[in-house]
């Protein structure tokens, strides 16, 4: 259980994180997602009591992180695969962690089993490529066998099969009854692998809804229609019952009637239709379209956002 | 929830402190090539330079007639003053690699308290400085003394003031290690730190060179490499502050150099 209460950060100006209060849940898994830039690292350094709030507190278990009697058999966090000393090897490394919580050496072969390094324990940190980095660092997550995991960005650099062996071990962790708070900026990776989601832009909270309805609400489908006239068309299809919003081409964007319906509408009107449409937007673009406004270095797409 | 035959199941009592900082400390120095590495480049350095001006002191002082001023224990440990550099490298590295690297966050999620942390470098580093100083001390005396016994006056151990220096020069590394940790805690980056250092040890006393002389005898024995120079010397040098004065001095600036960089650790992000 995680619990943010009107954390904020700044680095200079800039903020990072604005006034984020959340509850992180154990049993399931919470995808926390933003764009690059959005506060998401940052947040979790601050559940770690890496990075010092600006104001507003947060706590693991009940407990600021740094009062924790035994941090990492609390909380297992992938910060970043990078936090491990290259010419250090990946054993080394794991003892190091594994001595300071009185975890004991036994525990270091059985995580390096677990993600599949026994094999290369004793080489240099430095050798390894991306995806071994990165089941590194989920082994010093597993070290102290925590009820509280984070991960930040955990598939980035993994090829299809890394992305699924991550997304498995994510959920089966949530099935064991840990909190598991994971961060991404891909929405499509949140939709496969997280139950719940926090969604934030230009540090702020966007959402903080399951992900089911997160899609639902905004993966609408719309029927698109372009017409010669579509001042009388946009009459008919609203008295209909129909919601007309146009689009920057000209284009109208109908829901609430079927593509069918409208091509009656049209018939019946003697209006011409040059398309008729079934348009679907993709989780992606349904992502964009709800953080668009909070993305700070977003180009200007004006009211195609979502109709592709 | 957690698998019953895991290891970890059984939480011990209590929490965690600084015995395990301290098992962490002393794996993660001895499992860098780069201690290794500046260890032994300081070896090389303090027994290397310590024979050849062995060699050379002893050789003017028998064929040249140079015969004031030398002192075989002294002439035996001039090597520390490049030895030096590799130590302090030593200290600067054990905090400065974390940062570079990022391990300093794998760190602190694993000892939150930052003084624990620094407290534990502070101990392990000191233990392996004060041990290797020491051991490259008498090993630079011992060398020098055989070299310079072919051609002039030696010393021994129980040459009056040459135990003392011998073991000062090795305190004297061994707070030099410290305070490049200090130095490294407050700067973060490697090449910032280390710079700092040489610049204290060799700039410092290029710059007061350039002051009138009054000055030079009233703030040259405040300088660190002065206060090493006495340390190693058997008898006390003129303008300059006892050997253990000195040392009480040098500690002190480490000291104050690891509290401000452990008040700046605890207070900046990581």
């Amino acid at each position: 259980m995680i619990v943010a209460d009107g954390l904020s950060k700044s680095f200079g100006d800039n903020v990072a994180v604005d006034n984020l209060s959340f509850e992180i849940h154990p049993g399931q898994v919470t995808g926390f997602l933003g764009p690059n830039g959005a506060g998401k690292s940052t947040t979790m350094r601050m559940i770690m009591g890496l990075d010092h709030p600006k104001s507003g507190t947060v706590t693991v278990n009940g407990r600021p992180y740094h009062s924790l009697p035994w941090p990492l058999r609390e909380v297992g966090a992938l910060l970043e695969a990078s936090a491990i000393h290259p010419g250090r090897s990946a054993y080394n490394h794991l003892l190091t962690m594994a001595q300071t919580n009185a975890i004991p050496k036994a525990r270091v072969n059985e995580v390096l089993e677990l993600v599949g390094l026994s094999h290369v324990a004793r080489r240099r940190v430095g050798k390894f490529s991306l995806g071994m980095g990165q089941r590194l660092g989920i082994a010093v997550a597993l070290l102290g066998d925590p009820g509280v995991m984070l991960f930040d960005e955990p598939v980035n650099g993994l090829d299809p099969e890394g992305i699924r062996w991550v997304r498995n071990l994510l959920r089966s962790f949530a099935a064991e009854g840990r909190t598991v708070f994971v961060s991404s900026h891909l929405m499509s990776e949140m939709a496969l692998t997280a139950d719940h989601l926090l969604v934030i832009g230009k540090g702020k909270l966007i959402a903080d809804t399951p992900v089911a309805d997160f899609i639902a609400q905004s993966s609408r489908q719309f029927v698109r229609v372009r017409t010669p006239d579509p001042l009388s068309l946009t009459r008919s299809i609203e008295r209909a019952g129909g919601t007309v919003i146009e689009e920057s081409d000209g284009a109208l964007a109908v829901t609430g009637l079927e593509a069918a319906e409208i091509g009656d509408i049209a018939a019946s009107q003697q209006v011409a239709l040059h398309e008729l449409s079934l348009q679907s937007a993709s989780l992606e673009e349904a992502f964009m379209e709800i953080t668009g406004s909070s993305v700070e270095f977003r180009a200007e797409t004006g009211a195609e956002t979502g109709a592709r | 929830m957690t698998p019953a035959s895991s290891p970890v199941d059984r939480v011990p009592p209590g929490h965690y402190g600084f015995l395990g900082a301290l098992k962490s400390e002393w794996t993660k120095l001895r499992s860098l090539r780069s201690t290794a590495l500046s260890i032994a480049t300081m070896f090389v350095l303090t027994i290397g330079i310590g024979a050849l001006v062995s060699a050379a002191r002893a050789s003017r002082y028998a064929n040249h007639g140079f015969k004031s001023g030398f002192d075989p224990t002294r002439v035996s440990l001039t090597g520390l003053l490049f030895g030096q550099l590799a130590i302090g490298v030593l200290g600067v590295l054990v905090i400065t690699a974390e940062h570079s690297t990022g391990t300093i966050r794998s760190t602190l999620s694993a000892i939150p308290r930052r003084p624990v942390v620094l407290a534990a470098k502070v101990v392990t580093l000191g233990f392996v400085a004060l041990v290797v100083s020491e051991a490259v001390c008498f090993v630079a005396f011992f060398v020098g003394q055989a070299i310079i016994a072919a051609s002039a006056p030696h010393a021994t151990l129980s040459t009056p003031g040459a135990l003392r220096s011998i073991v000062g020069g090795g305190l004297y590394l061994t707070v030099l290690a410290l305070l490049a940790l200090g130095l490294g805690t407050l700067i973060r980056h490697t090449a910032g730190a280390i710079t700092a250092f040489v610049g204290i040890l060799l700039i410092l006393p290029l710059i007061l060179q350039s002051l009138p002389s009054s000055y030079i005898a009233a703030i040259g024995k405040y300088l660190p490499a002065n206060i090493g120079i006495a340390m190693m010397s058997p008898s006390t040098l003129p303008d300059s502050f006892s050997a253990w004065t000195g040392f009480a001095l040098l500690s002190a600036y480490a000291a104050v150099a690891l509290l401000v960089g452990g008040w700046t650790m605890v207070k900046r992000d990581a």
